[in-house]
């Protein structure tokens, strides 16, 4: 973009997130891939847009830019809601639309995780760098944005590193995944059977194996099922009889079975554990009623988490997560200020201008 | 340069170092945070620099390796274990070792410091008497170090298992190692510590056997049988008889035995001479 000395212009953000917009109308302003890049060309012609970034995720759309007047803000919504065929006035009802330090403000959030569905969540940091990089190999970015976008990643690393706001996982899944890595470590070379073909075991086994972990085993009643779900999953399948023989070969078991009573006994586990004594066997119960007798837990070297132990786990982590978000917000208004003097100077602009 | 500070001083001044070392950690569980492990590794080098230093004017001054009072053993038995957690901590990387390490050291040498009795009087340098008996002693006192270790590593699996088993692994305990990296390493500690103190024990017996009528009974019964007890948990550990929560309780309960069994390997000795504070300038 221009590389010009800048007159008086200004900082903007326009756009549609999840904290004021309805999913059913954030489904109308998704942008498709094909969609951002014919927009990008039609934004990069509207004059006096002096530099732009889009951020496309699914929880969020969102304009940055550098307009020489409100006018050319204005021009971005137009081009946005034509080419989604969404009316304008429609669009106004739900956008969010912020200014020159709030701007920078909110992106430093955006990238934080703050602003985020799931509170804490750190994709979003590397969609944000996404954006930028696309915009910036298109010759969108300037001396502005530039500036904006890299100190906004540094700043999103020192609030992740300096206050909790990601610590702890906080979907069942993963938090069966940490609970693992508190008794094993290593994940990888672990022996994990899944019984049962439920969506949130397959879920689960799906957690552990983007964590690295190896070795998976589908049982269940149906073998069909079984073989159906482990040829999804890269794994192998096994007879649900043979549960309870094979026990003693597994390191993790992950149930989810729609079963009316216990699948694995008091009496089944303490017979395995006899052949391993020494290596810990983790159940995972997500089935209701329950899978693994309770009873297990007096065993030694034996650990048991059901479906209610990991949930209180997430929202435990959920909540210290929200009491960190005062403080991180606490750290990002002094960068946002810090920033926005630097940015602010480069626009010609007095400081307490659009503050 | 070190004249102006006695032996007893620069282990004070080390036992500080210590004490930080475990202070700093401290705030930082209490703050939910984990501790920089440069920083602590920083903070244990250098009381463990500055107890060698005390333990170095001391046998200089003795002209023998310091063992001659329970101060002694238990100041050479902190640093035996400060030695293996500099060893080890980088190369396994177990976190939270380095905090109780700062813990245990903090611990044992100030009790030691602060029980003037118990460095009232020594005897004459072992190595004095004989080379062999001097090596004995050293090594003995290493796997005592060893020992104190695995005592820590125990520990740390009881706090983890807990933690686990009680369904609460958040707050601090999410810092500490895997479950399965504590029990590993302290069957290498055990490992290591029978080892050492077999070949102590070998080392001390060809000297009981030409000299037996000047070895003391109740040593020789306490030290055989806490080598005893350390080689049979071994054995039972390696069989799969004793694991988990059970090994790591006699993991800590042993090392308190031995400690209690210094009490015994001192009641042997014959003062001879006064314990004095030693300066470079006075060896």
């Amino acid at each position: 973009m221009s590389s010009a000395p800048l007159d008086p212009a200004g900082l903007f953000v326009i756009g549609a997130t999840h904290q004021r917009t309805p999913l059913e109308v954030r489904e109308r302003l998704a942008l498709a891939d094909d969609a951002i890049d014919a927009l990008r060309a039609e934004l990069a012609r509207i004059a006096g847009l002096r530099e732009f970034a889009v951020l496309n995720t699914c929880n969020r759309v969102e304009f940055y830019g550098v307009a020489e007047t409100p006018a050319v803000v204005v021009a971005v919504q137009q081009a946005y809601c034509a080419r989604q065929r969404f009316a304008v006035e429609e669009f106004e009802k739900f956008r969010l639309s912020l200014d020159n330090r709030e701007a920078i403000q909110h992106l430093l959030e955006v990238a934080s995780g703050i602003d985020s569905q799931m509170l804490g969540e750190t994709e979003i940091f590397g969609q944000v760098k996404e954006a930028y990089a696309a915009a910036q190999a298109r010759g969108h970015t300037g001396v502005v944005l530039n500036r904006v976008f890299q100190k906004t990643f540094q700043a999103a690393k020192h609030v992740r590193t300096h206050t909790a706001i990601t610590e702890g996982q906080v979907s069942v899944a993963n938090v069966a995944v940490d609970l693992a890595a508190n008794i094993f470590g290593e994940l990888g070379p672990l022996h994990i059977l899944l019984l049962g073909a439920g969506e949130i075991g397959e879920k689960t086994a799906k957690a552990f194996q983007s964590r690295g972990a190896g070795g998976l085993v589908v049982a269940n009643r149906t073998f069909e099922r079984a073989t159906e779900l482990a040829t999804a999953l890269g794994a192998t399948a096994l007879p649900f009889e043979q549960r309870g023989v094979r026990l003693r070969d597994f390191d993790i078991v992950v149930c989810s079975t729609a079963a009316s009573h216990t699948v694995i006994s008091a009496e089944v586990a303490a017979i395995a554990m006899e052949f391993r004594p020494a290596q810990p066997l983790f159940f995972i119960d997500l089935a209701m009623p329950r899978d693994v007798d309770p009873a297990v837990t007096a065993l030694d070297n034996v650990y048991l988490y059901n479906l209610d132990d990991l949930a209180q786990i997430a929202e435990d982590n959920r909540r210290a997560r929200e009491t960190e978000v005062v403080r991180a917000r606490a750290i990002l208004a002094e960068k946002s200020v810090a920033l926005w003097r630097a940015v602010a100077d480069r626009l010609g602009l007095a400081v307490g201008e659009g503050t | 340069m070190f004249a102006y500070l006695t032996d007893r001083q620069w282990l004070w001044i080390a036992a500080g170092c210590y004490l930080a070392g475990f202070l700093f950690g401290t705030v930082s569980l209490l703050r939910h945070r984990q501790h920089s492990r440069v920083a602590m590794y920083a903070i244990i080098v250098a009381g463990y620099l500055l107890q060698t230093l005390g333990l170095f004017l001391r046998g200089r001054a003795m002209g023998g390796c310091p063992l001659g009072n329970i101060f002694e053993i238990l100041q050479f038995t902190a640093w035996s274990a400060t030695t293996l957690y500099l060893v080890i901590g980088p190369t396994f990387r177990l976190s939270l070792l380095g905090y109780f390490t700062a813990g245990l050291a903090t611990t044992v040498t100030t009790v030691s410091l602060a029980v003037p009795a118990w460095d009232a009087v020594r005897r004459t340098a072992i190595s004095g008497l004989n080379p062999w008996i001097a090596m004995h002693a050293a090594l003995a006192m290493f796997s005592y170090g060893v020992f104190a270790l695995l005592a820590l590593t125990s520990a740390m699996f009881l706090f983890r298992n807990y933690s686990l088993k009680a369904k609460h692994p958040g707050g601090w305990f999410q810092f500490l190692p895997s479950i399965l990296d504590l029990d590993h390493m302290s069957l290498r500690l055990l490992t290591a510590g029978v080892s050492i103190m077999t070949v102590a024990l070998g080392v001390g017996w060809v000297y009981w056997r030409r000299q037996g009528a000047e070895v003391d009974h109740l040593k020789l019964l306490a030290v055989v049988g806490v080598w005893g007890a350390y080689a049979l948990t071994l054995g039972l550990r390696r069989r799969g008889r004793l694991i988990g929560k059970r090994f790591a309780w006699i993991g800590v309960g042993l090392f308190a035995a031995a400690l209690l069994s210094l009490w015994a390997v001192d009641r042997s000795r014959h003062p001879d001479q006064p314990a004095r504070p030693a300066h470079t300038t006075s060896p």
